[in-house]
């Protein structure tokens, strides 16, 4: 199965983009090239360094910690994917990602005309709906994950098919999981077919593409499969499913958001980036916005370029507000629970 | 700003450092300090400075500067305790040096902020870098205390040392010189640089704290003449000076002939090597750490750039791109990379330096970074449009200004790093194992980073080939500079050795000139002189020419052809062909027995003994070539830094009067062991031994060059050696005179030395004649820093 670049670029044109407003012309990604694939070079121990160097290069303090805390709390895809999940377990969440921290909280730093929410709400495919109908008016919008999620290892047709299900459902993003072996095997054109046929079948919903870093064994894989899904037209790469055993990691994000800049600088394209599973205190996720903003720059700091995927992140971060306006340290009871 | 703004422009703000308890310590001390000698701080004198914060001018504390009687007193402290201190043994100094550790690691925040005051660099690499790596120097040096006696058993030590640190890592310096000295037994006396002596004077209150014996530890302020009347001081036997190398020159020259032992840690200008086949994302966040790192005063920055041609355009593109992102600002707030230049007077000599390189062609760029108004803050820079020969690409810069270069193949790179009077560090950044060990042991360096840079280790030596100086700080290579072979004190003045004049006519056969030998030919002097080498009767044995400096001119060009490929010749092959050289010795030992005799005088028992030892010197460096391994450094990082033995390169050796054979055998055979190309000048008096060698040379498959001889009047023809830019080491034996006209004549290069100082070696004595002391004299010790994983 072969999907010509021409295809994708005309329905891509031909769309309005999603959830925010376009800054930026959408990726309708390139031709395969894999002369760059195979040209790919990750120095692994001097990531690493590069990694661990982030979190003590830069500090943000006080009213600065505030404000970025609430920015990440924008750059939020909150989550919910267990086999547990019910409508009223999905309402519930969404209820928090209109009103992700306490209004008090809110009044106190001034910024009830930010109108915080989150990024986005997460869920599998059957919870759509009750998310697409609880959040409606508030312009959040619903992403599903989808192709077989988190292993990806059901007919292609079916996952497929899964994808135009969930945008009829009402999805307007899909986070999609990437066949795995393909790149344990080298099989980058396998690779990005799969990808140009879930992105076509995206239609105008933006596309996510899981690479799932936590199985691929290299940081130098990591990076191949990055620059394979967005030369076959992803919006953004996203680390993990939240179900391997390991999942975001400062090297891993470091390799991947070093991938896009040199996509963008062959291309022009600008790609989106998804940390996922393992954020879970707001010190991370400074962490992680400080990355995106050394590495990438400010338009990355904004939801249509970064996302965290994350379920627990936000009562860290809630915590973290209610001491800067009270002096006090929080605890978790006091806050709402998604 | 409102949270509401900040989330708008999503800026860092500003994320200080406390100061409050580094002002209280300052204010304990009444911002006035005297010396710490013996034990406790003098009343401030009546000459004082200011030291003073490069962030915004004022004023931290008034210094003492030290008078003749101060230096006078901290060497008398320091020497009074020696013995004690030393007798105090191996476990009893650790508990010392360990207690120090401990309490530097308590105040370390302490230590960090007083630093980033004093010094202008950023409170985050004082905090994560040099505090903590002071700390893990003592640690490591208590365990060589405890480990002394049974690991440097033949050796004791020094005394007293003089040591003068810099201003770039001053308490990091501080350690890297104290922990060693202390741990085998010296005492100090500690000069640090005038614009950072602050966290060296609460070094003072740490010792008070940890109740090291008083006196073991001196400290004593002042300015540069300070450092020199410490170095001059007749009582310190040891000078352990980092900085530039203008003054490390100096140091040699004034030390010369003392018989102080002299380690100098000197300027560089360190290449940094890019391969098309680099991690290139993480190449340009080395050069940040290489080059931004305590902006760019770092004696081992890589502060040349050197970059494949072919992806050059790409990657100044992307490097100033990362350019954009620096952030300058006040040392103390955490969010910031550069900090200040520690002084006025460096900013001024940056700033000249890249003027004067914009107008030799050079192009600077620098990105949007904005410096604060007040404060000593210059601008990270990159200069492209520069080449080999310009003042930029040659002189050491100590600043923030990174120069760029090209190159095409391998082989250029190397030429490119080596085209420098320095050999610090080097980086390499190559994804292929092949080219980046293929490179390492190329480079003219004592450290190689490879796919890292600005790595550093108490368990691994530090220290520079060339003119950035000698000897090694950190890991057991580092331990000799801090003692002595126990068998020096035994030794005896050298008994003076007649030529003996000529006082009967031609004998009897044929007439025979012994040749000079050079590149594996026999040579005729170039003066045309020949001088009469005779019987203690004064009976005509052989003529041997009167060579000049240009006979030690082309013997040099002749060792320096053959130092390559004999340096990278197998430990194997350099064995069979010293082993094939004592077979063939033996071969003839009756004859060279026979010369001896003639020469000297010697009873034919002794002159055979002599030449048996001689063919036995040559089995043990036989067996030694294959032997004298590097070693695997335990340092704290995922990957290996391998301590690589390396040959010094040419070697100038003076051979000494007695012992005609034995004495030439003994110097000569390690170094050309250890794959150094030799110039060696025999025995004045006797040279017909040296001599009478090359014949054997010559059967024994010794490739042309390695070894050159240049007979004639050994003093001048040794200045000529140790005067020449060419020549890596000198060895000298002979008198007290010519071991001081060696020694200062080697400053110009800063080539290492090592000479007798007039003393008698017993040639015949195995543990002073032979054995790895002679060794580590023959080879550089080369850190490669080899991290790994995928």
């Amino acid at each position: 199965m072969t999907v010509s670049t021409k295809d994708i670029t005309q329905t891509a044109d031909q769309l309005p983009v999603a959830a925010h407003p376009a800054r930026f012309p959408r990726n309708p990604g390139i031709p395969l090239d894999l002369d760059w694939v195979s040209s790919v070079q990750i120095n692994t121990s001097a990531v690493e360094r590069r990694a661990s160097s982030l979190g003590a290069r830069r500090s943000v303090k006080k009213e600065y910690q505030a404000a970025w805390l609430l920015r990440a709390i924008t750059l939020m895809d909150l989550t919910t994917l267990n086999g547990d999940d019910t409508r009223g377990k999905v309402r519930r969440l969404c209820a928090k990602a209109k009103r992700p921290v306490r209004r008090d909280l809110i009044e106190a730093l001034g910024a009830e005309d930010l109108n915080i929410t989150t990024g986005a709400v997460c869920v599998y495919h059957e919870m759509i709906g009750t998310a697409v109908e609880a959040l409606e008016g508030s312009g959040i919008p619903v992403a599903a994950v989808s192709t077989g999620f988190p292993d990806a290892l059901s007919p292609f047709h079916l996952r497929v098919q899964e994808i135009e299900e969930s945008v009829k459902a009402g999805a307007s993003e899909i986070d999609i999981v990437i066949s795995r072996r393909h790149v344990l095997t080298g099989d980058w054109q396998a690779l990005y077919d799969e990808m140009r046929a879930y992105r076509e079948a995206c239609g105008e919903a933006h596309v996510k593409a899981i690479i799932s870093t936590g199985n691929l064994g290299t940081l130098r894989n990591v990076a191949r499969a990055s620059h394979v899904c967005m030369m076959a037209g992803a919006d953004f790469i996203k680390t993990s499913t939240g179900k391997e055993s390991v999942n975001a990691t400062l090297p891993v994000s470091l390799t991947m958001v070093r991938t896009t800049r040199e996509y963008e600088a062959r291309t022009g394209y600008k790609i989106g980036f998804k940390p996922a599973g393992g954020i879970s205190k707001a010190k991370d996720a400074l962490t992680y916005m400080s990355l995106m903003k050394e590495e990438r720059g400010n338009d990355w700091l904004e939801p249509d370029l970064f996302r965290f995927g994350a379920s627990s992140l936000l009562g860290d971060i809630e915590r973290q507000l209610e001491h800067f306006v009270t002096g006090r340290y929080s605890a978790t009871f006091r806050h709402g629970i998604s | 700003m409102t949270v509401s703004e900040i989330f708008k422009t999503m800026d860092y703000g500003t994320a200080p450092e406390s100061v409050s308890e580094a002002d209280a310590w300052l204010d304990r001390h009444d911002r006035k300090f005297g010396l710490f000698i013996g034990g406790a701080f003098t009343k401030p004198g009546k000459d004082r400075f200011d030291s003073m914060n490069p962030a915004n001018g004022e004023v931290l504390a008034s210094l003492t500067e030290a008078s003749a009687k101060d230096v006078d007193a901290a060497v008398k402290a320091a020497s009074k305790t020696q013995k004690a201190w030393a007798a105090l043994g191996g476990a009893g100094r650790a508990r010392h040096l360990y207690a120090l550790a401990r309490l530097i690691q308590k105040h370390a925040r302490l230590f960090a902020v007083l630093e980033s005051l004093d010094n202008g660099k950023p409170i985050r690499e004082s905090r994560d870098a040099d505090i903590p790596l002071s700390a893990r120097h003592f640690y490591h040096h208590a365990g060589w205390a405890q480990l002394m006696e049974r690991e440097m058993a033949d050796y004791e030590p020094i005394g007293v040392a003089g040591q003068v640190i810099p201003w770039n890592f001053p308490f990091l310096m501080l350690a890297w010189k104290i922990a060693p000295a202390l741990a085998m037994g010296n005492t100090v006396v500690l000069k640090p640089a005038e614009y950072t002596s602050l966290t060296a004077l609460l070094f003072a209150d740490i010792c008070i704290e940890a109740g090291l014996p008083e006196g073991v530890v001196n400290i004593i302020t002042g300015h540069g003449p300070v450092g020199a009347m410490i170095a001059e001081h007749a009582d310190v036997s040891k000078v352990a000076f980092t900085g530039s190398t203008r003054v490390g020159r100096i140091l040699r020259e004034q030390t010369a002939g003392t018989g102080k032992k002299l380690t100098l840690e000197l300027g560089g200008k360190s290449p940094f090597i890019v391969f098309d086949d680099a991690d290139i994302d993480s190449a340009i966040e080395g050069i940040v750490d290489a080059i931004w790192f305590n902006q760019g005063q770092v004696c081992c920055a890589g502060s040349r750039l050197l970059v494949q041609e072919s992806i050059a355009e790409t990657f100044h593109e992307r490097l100033r791109q990362r350019m954009q992102t620096l952030r300058v600002g006040d040392p103390l707030d955490k969010s910031i990379d550069l900090g200040c230049i520690v002084d006025p007077v460096q900013h001024q000599r940056i700033t000249q330096l890249v003027e004067q390189g914009v107008d030799e062609g050079a192009t600077a760029f620098r990105g949007e970074t904005s410096l604060p108004e007040n404060g000593c803050y210059y601008p990270p820079t990159l200069l492209t449009g520069v080449e080999a020969g310009d003042t930029l690409a040659q002189e050491e810069i100590f600043g923030p200004v990174l120069v760029s270069m090209s190159f095409r193949t391998p082989a250029e790179a190397v030429q490119l790093a080596n085209n420098s009077r320095y050999g610090l560090a080097a980086s390499v950044w190559t994804e292929n194992i092949n080219l980046a060990l293929g490179i390492a042991p190329q480079i003219k360096a004592g450290v190689i980073w490879i796919n890292c840079t600005n790595q550093f280790d108490a368990a691994a030596g530090f220290g520079g080939y060339r003119e950035s100086g000698f000897g090694r700080e950190g890991g057991r290579e580092g331990l000799f500079e801090y003692v002595k072979p126990s068998y020096l004190k035994a030794l005896k003045d050298i008994a003076p050795v007649k030529v003996h004049a000529l006082t009967e006519g031609g004998g009897e056969g044929i007439d025979r000139t012994a040749k000079m030998y050079i590149g594996g030919k026999q040579a005729r002097p170039d003066s045309g002189y020949s001088q009469p080498i005779a019987t203690p009767k004064g009976k005509l044995i052989s003529h041997v020419g009167s060579g000049n400096r240009k006979d030690i001119r082309n013997a040099v060009e002749a060792a320096t052809a053959a130092s390559g490929s004999w340096a990278k010749a197998s430990g194997h092959n350099k064995a069979q062909i010293l082993y094939y050289i004592g077979e063939n010795l033996a071969a003839r030992a009756g004859e060279f027995e026979n010369r001896v005799r003639e020469m000297t005088g010697a009873s034919s028992k002794a002159a055979a003994s002599e030449v048996e030892a001689a063919i036995n010197r040559f089995f043990t460096y036989a067996a030694w070539a294959d032997k004298y391994d590097g070693q695997v450094h335990s340092v704290p990082l995922r990957g290996v830094t391998v301590a690589m033995k390396e040959p010094v390169g040419v070697m100038g050796i003076a051979c000494p009067e007695e012992a005609p054979l034995l004495g030439f055998v003994s110097l000569v055979a390690p170094t050309i062991a250890m794959g150094n190309a030799v110039v060696a000048v025999p025995s004045e008096a006797h040279p017909l031994s040296a001599t009478d060698l090359y014949q054997v040379f010559d059967t024994s498959d010794l490739p042309g060059g390695v070894v050159n001889i240049v007979t004639g009047p050994k003093d001048d023809l040794a200045k000529t050696l140790a005067d020449h830019y060419g020549v890596d080491g000198v060895w000298y034996h002979g008198t007290q005179d010519g071991s001081a006209m060696v020694e200062r004549a080697a400053a110009a290069n800063l080539k290492r030395t090592w000479v007798n100082y007039g003393k008698a070696i017993d040639w015949t004595d195995p543990a002073q004649s032979e054995g790895e002391e002679y060794l580590r004299h023959a080879t550089e010790v080369k850190n490669v820093w080899i991290p790994y994983g995928e």
